[in-house]
């Protein structure tokens, strides 16, 4: 039972943490080319606040506030009572809306059709970008040589 | 709609709503005396619905919150938790208490400020059966001439007012009733 | 003494509206949209990120827009809209180990696992104008090499193996926070550390190079600096669970510091610690160097009046939207006070001439 629980928060985890990443722009085609508008009550509307950003000193010691990044968040429930939360990066209601209907339908049949229309060609583009920078970045990477080496 | 959860009761429009509950949270802590109705959210039992909105008005996730009493309910932390991100503490760490004056005392247990910050104090939402203005004589800043407001414990009162500027602040509240006593106010017992 | 006086509506409406079309510039020329300044001059978007302490591109980039260029004038914008916004709650402390680095260098270890990634850098351009760049012109691809995915560890792991580096102890101690809770001193290094990222990058550069030319000199190397995204993390209360809420990049720099041991540590190497928003390589080894000279006491090392190690002096001053208020404030209209600045010093005047000619004046 606990590690079926577990296994489900992994999983929520796993697209909440997408949905907050994505940009807007890879995720609202995506979202509306699935034409889905279940109808749902808002918890609390789409609301943009700021979140302060923590980091350790040295990498991994004390922690310290490093500065505030935007968040948009909002909470709605659907009309079979499935509660689905977004909070987002940035300040778009909009993406928030879309992330908490994700959210919620992502827990009901749904999630099969969500997940492979929305949620893996996201992760793939996403990912795509992601590697490409990588590949830039291991392009820089320098490869030493030595030319003389003194001998003694 | 099954719209009901412990998510459920916040303010349907937060500027606007929260905007009118400030107000009406300032006036009456102005002008001891004064009684203000409030609407806008539905918190879970036993919060009045007064209670509900000064919590959801003034607390965030930089105000500590002490549910004093029958209001540390699973369904009061939900609800709190979800809609203002309070953290929840002991009375002696409080921002803002919550509960009916039995619940809350020892009034001492509470922060009072420092000389240096005054302001580092505990305000108490008291939740009482009966709001009026009659009993107690109030007298002080935002007073013109004398006040009179049911308080439920004169003695204790006073000498949370005798620690002035230092002290707790507080508001009583009633159904959707609130009134407010600032450490400011100075109180006689009638007669 | 401060006067209300009223006056001058027409003049600072018509001042507004000629500063928007100064803004603009000459019609003829495109206007500049939000994009082109977030993709284009996105070193001058990570510092007013940085400074503003408010990590979005695209606020940011919309207030150089309306500052016309004057950074310290959009990271004044910057601050003032982030006071407006609800503050949610704190992440959990981002894990720049396992940053995504675009660029990650040691000065002092060659073959660092991981190896020594350049990145887009400035560092080995000749620094001569490059007029192709007046010429519109297509950009050919960067060449890409074999994708390295995992983690890149810390440069520091590798000393703190030998036990010959201070140790950072790790905690959860809840830091303070500056925009919460007035400044007092003597502050604590998460406090010195949160002033100094959003500090001005002139004055912390400053600060740094001071400590460089010799006052309270530390002999600082660099360890390893990378920058790269890093996801943010944060407990959400009506989940029960922490989720990734966004991601940042960030700049990071980790100096390390020769130190021959005092009354109170062992002979060891001692550590600086800097990072920042966005991509912001001179103040995040700035910050390291400034962190470092401000920990004399606790290394017990001696205090040698160096500005660096003042921490009232360095931190007080960071701030560059304090500074530029206070600073910028004296121009504002002080008619009345200076009347009796005016008064006082004609008086004074008289009575010297008073003085000299004391004869006269009896007459």
């Amino acid at each position: 039972m606990t590690d079926q629980t577990n296994i489900a928060v992994a999983k929520r985890q796993e697209w909440m943490g997408l949905l907050a990443r994505a940009p807007e722009d890879a995720l609202m085609p995506l979202w509306d080319e699935m034409n889905t508008s279940p109808g749902f009550e808002w918890l609390r509307r789409p609301e943009v606040g700021g979140v302060m950003v923590r980091g350790r000193i040295g990498g991994s010691g004390a922690p310290f506030n490093l500065g505030e990044m935007t968040v948009t968040r909002c909470s709605l429930v659907l009309g079979d009572g499935t509660v689905g939360h977004g909070h987002v990066q940035g300040r778009s209601k909009r993406k928030a809306e879309a992330a908490a209907l994700i959210d919620a339908l992502m827990q009901t049949k749904a999630a099969g059709a969500i997940r492979a229309r929305v949620l893996n060609p996201l992760a793939q583009q996403m990912q795509a970008t992601k590697t490409a920078r990588a590949a830039k970045a291991a392009a820089t990477k320098v490869e030493f040589f030595t030319l003389v080496r003194g001998e003694d | 709609m099954a719209a009901h959860t412990q998510f459920s009761g916040g303010f349907q429009n937060a500027p606007v709503d929260a905007a009118h509950a400030f107000r009406a949270a300032m006036t009456v802590m102005a002008r001891p005396g004064e009684i203000r109705s409030v609407s806008g959210c539905q918190p879970p039992a036993p919060l009045s619905v007064a209670a509900g909105v000064l919590l959801m008005t003034l607390c965030d996730p930089d105000t500590k919150v002490h549910l004093a009493g029958a209001t540390n309910a699973d369904a009061v932390r939900q609800w709190l938790t979800f809609h203002t991100g309070a953290p929840l503490t002991d009375a002696t760490e409080a921002d803002f208490a919550v509960g009916t004056w039995q619940a809350l005392g020892p009034l001492n247990q509470y922060r009072v400020g420092t000389p240096e910050y005054p302001d580092r104090s505990a305000t108490l939402i008291v939740e009482c059966d009966d709001l009026q203005q009659t009993g107690p004589k109030l007298t002080g800043p935002g007073i013109k001439g004398t006040a009179h407001l049911s308080l439920p414990d004169v003695r204790a009162l006073q000498t949370n007012a005798s620690l002035y500027p230092l002290g707790c602040d507080f508001f009583f509240t009633c159904g959707d009733t609130l009134a407010a006593l600032p450490r400011s106010t100075q109180i006689k017992d009638r007669g | 003494m401060y006067v209300a006086v009223k006056g001058g509506e027409k003049a600072i409406e018509n001042a507004h509206a000629w500063l928007a079309e100064e803004r603009r510039g000459d019609k003829d020329v495109a206007e500049l949209s939000i994009a082109q300044i977030r993709e284009q001059l996105s070193l001058a978007v990570n510092r007013v990120m940085a400074e503003g302490s408010l990590f979005d591109p695209d606020l940011a980039a919309l207030a150089i827009k309306q500052a016309r260029g004057d950074l310290i004038e959009a990271i004044f914008l910057i601050r003032a809209y982030r006071t407006t916004l609800p503050r949610f709650g704190y992440s959990n402390p981002v894990d720049t180990g396992e940053m995504t680095c675009d660029r990650r260098i040691s000065a002092t270890f060659k073959d660092a696992p991981g190896g020594q990634v350049l990145g887009p850098t400035f560092d080995y351009t000749h620094r001569l104008l490059d007029f192709k760049l007046a010429a519109e012109g297509e950009v050919a691809p960067a060449p890409e090499g074999q994708p390295r995915s995992g983690s890149t560890p810390h440069i520091s792991g590798f000393l703190k193996a030998e036990d010959i580096l201070q140790d950072e102890p790790a905690s959860d101690a809840a830091p303070g926070d500056l925009t919460r809770e007035p400044m007092e001193y003597p502050a604590t290094r998460p406090l010195r550390l949160q002033s100094l990222t959003r500090g001005d990058e002139g004055f912390v550069l400053g600060m740094a190079y001071s400590t460089q030319r010799g006052y309270a000199r530390n002999h600082a190397f660099v360890g390893e600096l990378r920058i790269g995204k890093v996801a943010v993390e944060m407990e959400i209360p009506e989940l029960g669970f922490a989720i990734e809420i966004g991601e940042v990049e960030l700049t990071e720099c980790e100096t390390v510091n020769q130190f021959k041991g005092s009354k109170v540590e062992p002979p060891q190497f001692t550590r600086g610690y800097g990072l920042v928003f966005g991509q912001s390589e001179r103040k995040s080894i700035a910050m390291a160097l400034v962190d470092r000279a401000l920990r004399w006491k606790e290394l017990g090392e001696d205090n040698l009046g160096a500005p660096a190690q003042d921490e009232e002096f360095v931190l007080s001053h960071a701030d560059n939207i304090q500074a530029t208020g206070f600073l910028e404030h004296i121009k504002l209209p002080h008619y009345v006070d200076f009347q009796s600045e005016l008064e006082l010093v004609r008086k004074l005047r008289r009575e010297a001439e008073d003085r000299i000619s004391p004869k006269e004046a009896a007459e």
